[in-house]
């Protein structure tokens, strides 16, 4: 057992966390047990969930509702998670992509479009995990610290499931974006300081309340392996098969180790054909720290000041990029680094070409696909997916500028003749 | 010259149970030394073997991640408060 004794632990009932058994440490292998615990207590390296699976198939899976519970026996949740009010996240569209394939000379292209989960980002998929992990702990406050897409499905979720939230966000966040987490709760707390000062804030405070989920912090291990589900989905949607090729934004790392493990453990299960495939991480230049370390071919990673217009992406100091170097080497992948113009680009040619209003990370991913394509590093004969995260109304002011009326005309068939646009 | 040291759940173990402690050094460097010397064992858990930061941990001295300063050499000034915390991920 670890040297952990300052978090008292509920007894857990049976189950608690369906077929996970333990807690391992990623980096040196040392096991804790199934507890609120996030860092292992010989290196600090990050805890994983460990499973048992025993016996999946693809019938239990598709006999399951249309949302991330179909894959309740891959998670860390109770057999009987369907009857615990949440908010349903997952089982998105993955829409075939012709016109932005034809775009980009891609012949066969999918988006996997994330904006339609219930506060519109993927972060509704690793919120249920971390929201069904703070109930069976006894959580009495379900927390986080976020800059938008975080606090918006921490809030809704602890409004369906009645558990008391609060939100810790930086104070100079824009209006808005205060107003959509807000309206989910009476406890948005706004911190003097960046997004890096609210999280250490937060890593604080989970050390010092007693009752506290903390989505990122103590119940970590629980809340990342929510964003395996993108990745079951996609196989699953494609008929239980892998793509050549994922694109994947990178924050701090989390989901695109995530994606890759999903896949594995489709793979392991035998529920899809064992095939090569490729990852590729999707930066903004302005904090790329693993796109740098990437093309430098070193393993270490340089943390860095974000000054990018991609907010959900600016983690100065991400937590897996360590991992994202690895599985995008490994898989003959890689990550490329665009632009805040070229995520703005982005935005527009999804928009315009598929009909999605993708969010800045969005932007990014789409951008960085097209880049991989002009560079060669993308083969563009091989079936590829691009993960859309979140939606564009969450980040309006990124495109307000750049796209508008093509022209303001007098209410007259002449003038608008004269636009030329008929 | 003492400075304030923040102690995260995995490491009171070393300390007590105590959530803050008290340590001297002119640096971050003999700031751990000071408290390996009070808590024997502790200063294995932040440094590696090659005597650098964990790369899953991060010390802030003041608000600063020391990454971003002079690393083990920041200077820790009389009163100043040095927080350890595990590498937590954003959201």
């Amino acid at each position: 057992m670890s040297a952990v004794v300052a978090e008292k632990t509920t007894t857990l009932r049976e189950g608690a966390f369906g077929n996970a058994t333990n807690l391992a440490c990623r980096e040196c292998g040392h096991q804790v047990e199934l507890g609120p615990f996030y860092a292992c207590p010989e290196c600090f390296g990050p805890l994983e969930v460990a499973y048992e699976f025993g016996e999946v198939t693809r019938e239990q899976i598709e006999a399951g509702p249309a949302n991330i519970w179909r894959y309740k026996a891959l998670l860390p949740v109770p057999t009987d998670i369907e009857q615990s009010p949440n908010t349903e996240p997952g089982y998105t569209r993955l829409l075939r992509a012709h016109n932005l394939g034809a775009e980009l000379g891609i012949a066969n292209l999918w988006v996997k479009d994330d904006s339609t989960n219930p506060t519109n980002s993927f972060k509704d998929r690793v919120v249920a995990c971390a929201l069904s992990a703070a109930r069976e702990l006894g959580a009495k406050v379900f927390a986080c610290p976020s800059t938008g897409n975080l606090a918006n499905a921490v809030a809704a979720a602890g409004a369906r499931a009645g558990i008391k939230t609060v939100v810790f966000i930086p104070s100079n966040l824009e209006h808005p974006k205060q107003v959509n987490s807000a309206v989910f709760t009476e406890s948005l707390v706004a911190v003097n300081g960046n997004y890096d000062d609210v999280n250490k804030l937060a890593s604080e405070i989970a050390g010092e309340e007693e009752g506290w989920a903390f989505v990122n912090v103590n119940v970590r291990p629980f809340y990342a392996e929510g964003s395996k589900t993108l990745g079951y989905e996609i196989a699953e949607q494609l008929g239980w098969r892998l793509p050549d090729q994922i694109v994947i934004p990178v924050a701090s790392g989390s989901q695109l180790t995530k994606v890759h493990k999903a896949f594995q453990e489709l793979i392991k299960l035998g529920l899809v054909e064992d095939k090569p495939y490729r990852v590729f991480g999707a930066q903004a230049a302005g904090c790329s720290p693993v796109s740098v370390a990437y093309k430098a071919g070193v393993d270490a990673i340089r943390p860095v000041k974000p000054d990018t217009i991609a907010k959900s992406l600016a983690i100065g100091n991400p937590a897996d990029g360590i991992y994202v170097l690895d599985i995008c080497r490994e898989t003959g992948g890689a990550v490329e680094d665009v632009t805040d113009d070229e995520v703005r680009d982005g935005i527009v040619l999804l928009a315009r070409t598929e009909g999605i209003f993708t969010e800045t990370a969005g932007g990014t991913t789409v951008a960085v696909l097209k880049k991989l394509v002009e560079t060669g590093q993308l083969d563009t004969d091989l079936e590829t997916v691009v993960i859309n995260t979140g939606h564009g109304l969450k980040t309006l002011d990124a495109v307000s500028g750049k796209v508008g009326p093509a022209a303001t005309i007098e209410p007259t068939y002449a003038a608008f003749a004269a636009t030329g646009l008929a | 010259m003492p400075v304030s040291v923040r102690i995260p759940t995995i490491l009171r173990t070393y300390t007590g149970g105590e959530s803050e402690v008290t340590a001297s050094g002119a640096t971050l460097a003999e700031v751990l030394d000071d408290l390996d010397g009070s808590y024997n064992g502790i200063k294995g858990r932040i440094l590696d073997e090659s005597g650098a930061l964990r790369r899953f941990v991060n010390v802030y001295v003041g608000n600063d991640d020391v990454r971003f300063l002079d690393n083990l050499d920041t200077p820790t000034p009389d009163g100043t408060q040095v927080s350890v915390i595990p590498a937590v991920a954003g959201g």
